[in-house]
C-alpha cells in the first residue's frame, strides 16, 4: 500500500495508477478498495506513461476565460501499457492507435499529463 | 399500467425574463389543461433540477409556488436521462398506488438565466473533478473524444454526422417554438466553426431556456389515453474515461428491459424520440438501439428512413439539435411530441399514427440511460 504516492492531481510529475491484491485488476481513478471484488488489498504502482491513443478530440471552444488563451489543446484518452486507460492532453497530430510517452506541462494554474509520439527525445 | 394524459410544453430558445419557477409553471399549466385536471386533482409531483436554480428541494419548492401538496414529492438528478427517468418513476408510483395523479415538471432558463461560460463550466462538471476537469474538457470534448472512436471503429464520417443535424433542422422548421430554425444543408454543417473535433457547431446542441410537464395518471379502463407499455434502465460508467466499448454504453440493455417489460419486439416501433444532445449521440443511440447498422446511422438518415414519411419518424419537433435544450426539459420535449404523434395532434407535422413508440435518453457521457415504450390505445 502506498496512499501518499503522489501524482500529477497533486502536482507531482507522475502518473499513478491502482493494482488489486485481490483480483489483480488495475484502474486509475484511486480510491481505498477495489471496486470489482471489493479488497482492500490495494497498491499504488507509478505507471509508465507508455500507451496508445484510444481516441482523441482537439478542443477549440475552452470551457472558461482562463484556459482560452490555451485554446485550440488536444485531449486524449490513452490506453496504457499497464492495462488502464487515462485522460491526457495530447500534442499536436496524434491519431488513434499511434504509441505515446507522457510527460507532464502546466495548463492553466495546474500540472497535466502531456502525451507525445513515442520515440520523439 | 400507467398513462400520459396530459402534455404541456413551451416553446425553446430565448425566453426573457422567465425563471426557472416561472416556465416550470407554465408547462405545468399547459399540462393540467391538457389533462382536464386541476391542481387540486394532483397528489404526486416528480420534478427535475436546474442549473440556474439549484437547490436541496425542487420538487416542494415547486409545489408550494405552484400551489400543489402532493402526498409524494420528489427532484431527481440523471443528467440528460433525468425526464425519461421520471416518466418511469412516475409510472412506477401510478402503478404501486403511490399516487394517482402524478404531475411531472422540469424547465429551466439556462439560456439567458446565467453566462454561456457558465453554462458551460457547470454541464463539463459532469467530468471527473480530479482526473478529467483539470485538463480542460467541455461537454462536447468528451463527446468528441467518443465521436473520434466510433468513426475509428465504425468508418462514420462527419458528413454522416452532418445528415442527422440537417433532419432535425428540416423537422424543426415545421415546429411552432423552435430555437433553431434557419435552413441547414450538409455543407452548412461541415463548414460550421469547430467546437472540439470532429464535432463542429452545427453538430452540438444549442444552450435554450424552455419547460416541459405531463401528467400520468393510473391507467383508466375505456378512457383513450397513451399508455405506457414498458421502462427500463442501464448505468454501466459515469466518467468517459471508465467507459466500455464505443457501441455498449448500456442503450441497448435499457431497451431490452423496456420492450420486455412491454411485450414488444423492436421491428413493431414506428416512432423514435432518441436523445441528440451531439449529432453523434443521435447515431451512437440509433445503432445501440438497432435501428440502424453500425456506422449506419447517417446514410439511413440520407436515405430518409428517420424522415417522417420515412418508416421510422425520428424526433418530428426537431430534437435537441434545433427544438433546443434547456436541461430536464430537453428529453421531456422528445415525449411530449411523441404523444401528440401517437394522438394525431401533431398538425401539419403529423406522421402516418405511430401505434408504439421508443424513446431513449442519456444522461452524462453516454452514460445514464432510459427506455420507455409507450403504445396508443386506439
Ligand atoms: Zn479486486
Amino acid at each position: 500500500m502506498s496512499p501518499d504516492l503522489l501524482d500529477w492531481t497533486a502536482g507531482a510529475e507522475r502518473l499513478v495508477f491502482e493494482a488489486c491484491g485481490g483480483c489483480g485488476r488495475v484502474r486509475y481513478f484511486r480510491r481505498p478498495f477495489c471496486p470489482a471484488c471489493g479488497s482492500q488489498a490495494v497498491e499504488a504502482r507509478i505507471a509508465s506513461g507508455r500507451g496508445t491513443v484510444y481516441a482523441a478530440t482537439t478542443v477549440v471552444r475552452a470551457p472558461s476565460a482562463e484556459l482560452r488563451a490555451f485554446a485550440p489543446y488536444g485531449i486524449a484518452l490513452v490506453d496504457a501499457a499497464e492495462g488502464f486507460r487515462f485522460m491526457a492532453h495530447a500534442a499536436d497530430g496524434l491519431r488513434i492507435g499511434d504509441p505515446v510517452a507522457t510527460a507532464f506541462r502546466t495548463f492553466g494554474s495546474r500540472l497535466v499529463p502531456f502525451c507525445q509520439p513515442a520515440g520523439d527525445p | 399500467m400507467s398513462a400520459v394524459t396530459g402534455v404541456g410544453l413551451t416553446p425553446f430558445g430565448r425566453l426573457e425574463g422567465q425563471d426557472t419557477l416561472a416556465l416550470m409553471s407554465r408547462a405545468a399549466t399547459a399540462a393540467l389543461a391538457d389533462a382536464e385536471l386541476e391542481r387540486r386533482d394532483v397528489d404526486g409531483l416528480v420534478c427535475g433540477y436546474s442549473t440556474t436554480l439549484p437547490h436541496l428541494m425542487l420538487s416542494t419548492v415547486f409545489a408550494e409556488h405552484f400551489g400543489l401538496a402532493p402526498r409524494y414529492a420528489h427532484a431527481m438528478q440523471l443528467g440528460g436521462a433525468t425526464g425519461f427517468g421520471l416518466v418511469m418513476l412516475a409510472h412506477a408510483l401510478a402503478d404501486a398506488g403511490t399516487a394517482r395523479r402524478i404531475l411531472v415538471v422540469a424547465g429551466e432558463n439556462r439560456l439567458t438565466g446565467q453566462s454561456r461560460d457558465a453554462a458551460i463550466q457547470t454541464l463539463a462538471q459532469v467530468g471527473h473533478p480530479v482526473y478529467e476537469v483539470p485538463l480542460g474538457p467541455t461537454i462536447p470534448a468528451y463527446y468528441g473524444l467518443v465521436a473520434s472512436r466510433y468513426m475509428h471503429e465504425f468508418g462514420a464520417t462527419e458528413a454522416d454526422f452532418a445528415e442527422l443535424a440537417v433532419l432535425m433542422r428540416a423537422n424543426a422548421a415545421r415546429m411552432p417554438g423552435a430555437h433553431l430554425t434557419a435552413p441547414l444543408t450538409v455543407a452548412d454543417v461541415l463548414a460550421s466553426k469547430p467546437i472540439a473535433t470532429p464535432l463542429k457547431l452545427a453538430d452540438c446542441c444549442p444552450v435554450s431556456d424552455g419547460a416541459a410537464a405531463f401528467v400520468i395518471e393510473r391507467e383508466e379502463p375505456g378512457r383513450d389515453a397513451i399508455r405506457i407499455r414498458g421502462t427500463g434502465q442501464a448505468h454501466r460508467h459515469q466518467h468517459v474515461t471508465a467507459a466500455g466499448p464505443v457501441g455498449a454504453f448500456g442503450a441497448a440493455e435499457a431497451a431490452g428491459r423496456a420492450l420486455g417489460a412491454a411485450g414488444v419486439a423492436l421491428a413493431d416501433i414506428r416512432y423514435g424520440a432518441i436523445y441528440d444532445s451531439f449529432t453523434v449521440t443521435l447515431a451512437i443511440l440509433l445503432e445501440e438501439l438497432g435501428l440502424a447498422p453500425r456506422g449506419g446511422a447517417g446514410r439511413l438518415a440520407r436515405e430518409g428512413r428517420f424522415a417522417p414519411d420515412g418508416a421510422l419518424p425520428l424526433n418530428t419537433h426537431g430534437g435537441l439539435l434545433s427544438y433546443g435544450h434547456c436541461g430536464v426539459a430537453g428529453a421531456m420535449a422528445h415525449a411530449v411530441e411523441a404523444v401528440r404523434q401517437m394522438r394525431g395532434e401533431a398538425g401539419d407535422r403529423q406522421v402516418a399514427r405511430p401505434a408504439l413508440a421508443l424513446l431513449h435518453g442519456d444522461g452524462g457521457v453516454l452514460s445514464s440511460h432510459v427506455s420507455l415504450v409507450l403504445e396508443a390505445t386506439r
